[in-house]
């Protein structure tokens, strides 16, 4: 919520209630309607592949927002580094969460990675631009945040110190979000390397003057002491894992090695738990106000002041902040025209796409019995010769025995005639 | 001795002679003369290059241990930077180079970043072939050609970069190239099992052939020995040079808070494997295969380019012949 420029108050005296008035009620009523109306957040992680990047995701969330099916960084390669979202709706408690997690596959994964840092640079602009849009319509009734609040880079454990792909990073981003830097794979260092490492960080970060995102002071003494152990373990060194391993009889959730199982949630062997709890737990909603009330307000007021001085918006010109009210609701109601035009011939292409396929399947199925059918014929022909064949063979059988009978007969009748000739003669004689 | 040797033509000798004490001289000469092996190594800063040198040869004798600061910039281009040592063993002694390249693969743009490694093995080759075909000849020519480089892998649990499959394609024709999967106490057991198979895939497939190339194999005994190992490269290895106190045996170690890594230990990473592989077993094969075949191949390249046998000027000026 962007504030409102205080007017100028005259002296505000402070008056004692004499009785309970009942706003101190006030901030259940917020939490409850801020509970209806749900959260979002939208968390970027940006690093080289194969820095666990995904494992901490589903660990800090405990959820398989990138299940073992997803396809890895194996079978991602693009050439390009590309900006993904994805969205899952987590519930706890009767509170809602909308996490958008932005991932960024392909950074720094090339052998020539300049320029790597645009497509995100590009991306955190666009939905600044877009919040910036939907803030100056005039319909705001829906005003969707999707600005980036949080931005985890993960460093390679390497033990040294940062590679110039970090310092570039870090140093292009720092203005546009909130940066929380974090050492990928913490258990490949020792307690020993890790200080060094993160000593080495800290220094470099400082060379460079990197902001960081840092965590505000509070009134209170307990937390402030809290808020000074974190930021003396910066940048957090993590480990993340959901497979559960059973250390001496209890369920934790770790990583197995041959010498021993490196426990996720162990303070002692990473700071997991550090960063799950001030990202989650603590300062969440901080996250969310420094994304809008610095990192918004200097991208708004670039945007604003390169529309004013030059009078032509250099960048794209997508803003109508010129444009009367009238015009604006114009044109609103020619995009929701458009919109619905779109829908409509999209469904007429479906429509017309289920009708061909419909035509297709039942031309397929009168092929199918034409087929059929030739074949039955064929059969049948093929069944009408054989018999044709059978009976010629019977007819020529027939005629071959009819032929023997006559035979037989002739025989007879010769054999007769003879006798008779025989007795003829014989009555001569 | 004493036992009937079968001559060339298949005749058997009447006597014993003594042609298999050859063997014991060639030993005598070459313990007075020793050895050199040349090992590059090559990765990107932060992979444990410098520790593994000192774990495998037991001393310091990496670049690190010889001056250099441990947070030292990385350098802007790649730079080649050798150092020397000469180690003794059981008589015989060693003159042992490490060619390191700080630099490979850090920036940000890591384009032809294999062209200053590729520059410098070929320019040891030329200096050979100089020597070589000098009129008066060395006695003994000195061989700086690098025997054997050994390539360090990322263990991001996925597959090879970009960068790693561009460096094995262009230089596994001039080089004997060891891939190693460096910082192993990273992985699983598991992990580290997928990691390997999906790494020697993908060298399948692109065609690259590392050490020890299948199609220099002598026999079949060799060929056996020689698939047993291509089955378990690339060796997935951790390197240390401290000591740690595990069940009263000194070992040498990473102590993390979960328990100690035993870099020995063959249940815990494969450098004992790697060792062997390296020293124990095939440091012979490696300085051979350098010398008659990359090293052939690149007299071959550079004497055709030349159109015929005459010494090369010495002038200084090498074409690479990339």
């Amino acid at each position: 919520m962007i504030e409102r420029p205080e007017t100028a108050v005259p002296s505000i005296t402070q008056r004692n209630l004499e009785g309970y008035v009942g706003f101190a009620n006030l901030p259940n009523q917020v939490y409850r309607k801020s509970v209806k109306r749900g959260f979002e957040f939208t968390l970027m992680v940006v690093g080289e592949s194969g820095l666990g990047k995904s494992t901490l995701i589903n660990s800090l969330f405990l959820t398989d927002l990138y299940s073992k099916d997803y396809p890895g960084p194996s079978q991602r390669i693009k050439k390009t580094v590309q900006v993904e979202q994805s969205k899952v709706l987590i519930k706890e408690g009767g509170v809602q969460l909308t996490l958008t997690i932005v991932d960024t596959p392909g950074f720094g994964d090339a052998v020539d990675n300049s320029n790597c840092w645009q497509p995100v640079i590009n991306y955190i602009d666009s939905k600044c631009e877009d919040f910036l849009n939907a803030e100056s319509r005039v319909n705001r009734r829906s005003m969707p945040d999707n600005r980036v609040h949080c931005c985890l880079y993960f460093i390679a454990p390497s033990g040294h110190g940062l590679k110039p792909l970090d310092i570039e990073f870090m140093k292009r981003l720092h203005d546009k979000v909130n940066v929380i830097p974090l050492i990928a794979k913490a258990d490949t260092l020792t307690p020993e390397e890790c200080q060094l490492f993160k000593k080495q960080i800290m220094k470099e970060i400082q060379e460079h003057k990197i902001k960081i995102y840092e965590f505000p002071d509070t009134e209170d003494d307990e937390d402030n002491k809290l808020i000074r152990k974190i930021k003396e373990k910066m940048p957090l060194a993590v480990v993340g894992s959901n497979v559960v391993i059973e250390v001496n009889g209890k369920k934790v959730r770790g990583r197995q090695y041959p010498w021993g199982v490196a426990e996720v949630e162990n303070g002692e062997h990473c700071d997991f738990t550090v960063l799950r709890n001030m990202l989650i737990r603590t300062h969440m909603q901080d996250l969310k106000d420094v994304t809008n009330n610095v990192h918004y307000e200097n991208y708004r007021s670039k945007k604003l002041a390169a529309v004013t001085c030059n009078g032509v918006d250099t960048t794209k010109t997508k803003g109508q902040l010129t444009k009367s009210p009238l015009a604006q609701m114009e044109e609103e109601r020619r995009e929701h025209v458009m919109k619905m035009k779109k829908m409509e011939a999209e469904m007429e292409q479906v429509f017309e796409m289920k009708v061909k396929e419909k035509k297709q399947k039942l031309k397929d199925s009168e092929a199918e019995l034409e087929r059929r059918h030739e074949q039955m014929k064929r059969n049948l022909e093929a069944q009408y010769k054989d018999l044709e064949e059978k009976r010629r063979v019977f007819e020529d059988e027939k005629n071959n025995w009819e032929a023997q009978q006559r035979i037989l007969e002739q025989q007879k009748l010769d054999a007769s005639k003879t006798m008779e000739k025989n007795k003829k003669k014989g009555k001569i004689f | 001795i004493g036992n009937p040797v079968v001559g060339c033509g298949g005749s058997t000798l009447l006597g014993y002679i003594g042609i298999d004490t050859i063997i014991e001289q060639m030993r005598k000469k070459t313990m007075k003369t020793g050895f050199e092996f040349n090992i590059m190594v090559v990765g990107h800063s932060g992979l444990g290059k410098s520790t593994l040198v000192n774990t495998l040869f037991k001393s310091q004798v990496s670049r690190k241990s010889a001056g250099w600061a441990r947070d030292e910039k990385i350098p802007k281009t790649v730079e080649i930077k050798s150092v020397s040592h000469v180690i003794e063993e059981g008589g015989v002694k060693m003159k042992l180079t490490v060619v390191d390249t700080p630099g490979f693969g850090d920036q940000i743009n890591n384009d032809n970043c294999w062209e200053p490694i590729s520059k410098y093995i070929n320019e040891q080759f030329e200096k050979f072939l100089k020597e070589e075909v000098n009129i008066t000849r060395k006695k003994r020519i000195p061989d700086t050609r690098v025997h054997c480089c050994i390539y360090f892998i990322s263990p991001t649990g996925h597959t090879l970069r970009q960068l790693d499959m561009e460096f094995m394609k262009r230089l596994s024709h001039s080089v004997n190239i060891i891939p190693v999967i460096a910082k192993a106490d990273t992985m699983t057991i598991e992990e580290r099992q997928e990691f390997k198979q999906r790494v020697r895939k993908e060298l399948e497939m692109s065609g690259i052939e590392f050490y020890p190339q299948k199609e220099f194999d002598d026999d079949m005994e060799d060929k056996s020995d020689n698939d047993k190992i291509r089955e378990t490269m690339p060796f997935a290895v951790v390197g240390s040079d401290k000591e740690y106190q595990v069940n009263n045996k000194r070992v040498l170690g990473r102590k993390t808070a979960w328990g100690i890594v035993e870099v020995e230990n063959p249940n815990h990473c494969e450098f004992a494997q790697l060792r062997d592989f390296l020293i124990r077993s095939h440091l012979q094969d490696l300085k051979e295969v350098t010398h008659n075949i990359h090293y052939e191949t690149y007299r071959a390249k550079r004497l055709n380019d030349n159109g015929g046998l005459h010494p090369i000027s010495t002038n200084g000026t090498h074409d690479s012949n990339l």
